[in-house]
């Protein structure tokens, strides 16, 4: 999985590209995070739009991201959720735990 | 080349980069049958959970531990069986990952795809000799919403 970080009035923006699963994608998420917190960010949005598969790892891995975003008082949000992950986070019902856009701009205007 | 046809047989070593080439076997495998592109993907999912449950909590990475994946059809039923050669485990230790207590851990969701995106699952395992998860997919049965079906699930910590 490919990760492209960029900034956008005071959010960091994860655009993530492939597949977030066990090993592989799941780790590039978790470093992903992690540089943006130790970089100050406080508002991260990340971008699902390109990817393609998501396993059980990949979900857990999210759930992590959230987590540790939240208990340092920061905030994660979803963008561009592909008809596949929407339909693991329905039957994981996560869906309901993390905020969603499908929209960039109203997301920046969500934080 | 010709698409990879069934019943074909797998061993692979316990490292999570060979789940790829099971993906890029099953999906050549399943492109000759009557499985529409949704439901392969469903199907792929779960076989990639099984696979991974072997080399993660069957395995537990040992380099000299093999996970041997065997598919093939019965009636109009695609059968896939994932055994590896660990410890064994324990189904009635699994946890419920929608129970709201469990809803924010990190891992736990397994055998949850398996048992969603699958029509069967069974396990057969003795300790110390390994553990055996069979698949079972009806084909010809259009393209499914897993999350349609959502609902209350069996356990699932794996």
């Amino acid at each position: 999985m490919r990760v492209n970080v960029r900034q956008r009035e005071g959010v960091t923006i994860l655009d993530l590209k492939g597949k977030i699963t066990i090993g592989v994608g799941d780790v590039a998420l978790r470093d992903a995070i992690h540089q943006a917190l130790n970089a100050g960010a406080a508002k991260i949005l990340v971008n699902l739009e390109d990817v393609s598969t998501i396993d059980s790892s990949g979900v857990g891995e999210l759930v992590s991201a959230y987590t540790t975003v939240t208990n340092r008082s920061g905030k994660l949000k979803l963008l561009n959720l592909p008809p596949k992950v929407a339909d693991i986070l329905q039957i994981t019902q996560l869906i309901t735990v993390f905020d969603v856009f499908d929209d960039e701009e109203e997301a920046l205007r969500g934080f | 080349m010709p698409a990879q046809t069934l019943p074909f047989h797998l061993t692979i070593g316990s490292r999570f980069e060979n789940i790829e080439l099971v993906q890029a076997v099953l999906s050549d495998a399943l492109s000759a049958y009557d499985m529409d592109e949704e439901s392969r993907h469903w199907v792929d999912l779960a076989v990639r959970e099984a696979v991974a449950n072997a080399i993660q909590h069957g395995n537990r990475l040992a380099p000299d531990k093999r996970v041997e994946i065997d598919l093939e059809l019965s009636g109009r039923e695609l059968v896939v069986r994932v055994r590896d050669q660990g410890e064994g485990f324990d189904p009635g230790s699994l946890i419920d990952p929608l129970a709201p207590e469990n809803r924010l851990r990190p891992n736990g969701r397994g055998i949850f795809y398996m048992q969603k995106f699958m029509d069967e699952i069974d396990y057969d395992f003795q300790p110390g000799r390994g553990t055996e998860v069979t698949l079972r997919k009806r084909l010809g049965t259009g393209s499914e919403d897993p999350a349609g079906t959502a609902g209350s699930s069996e356990e699932g910590s794996r």
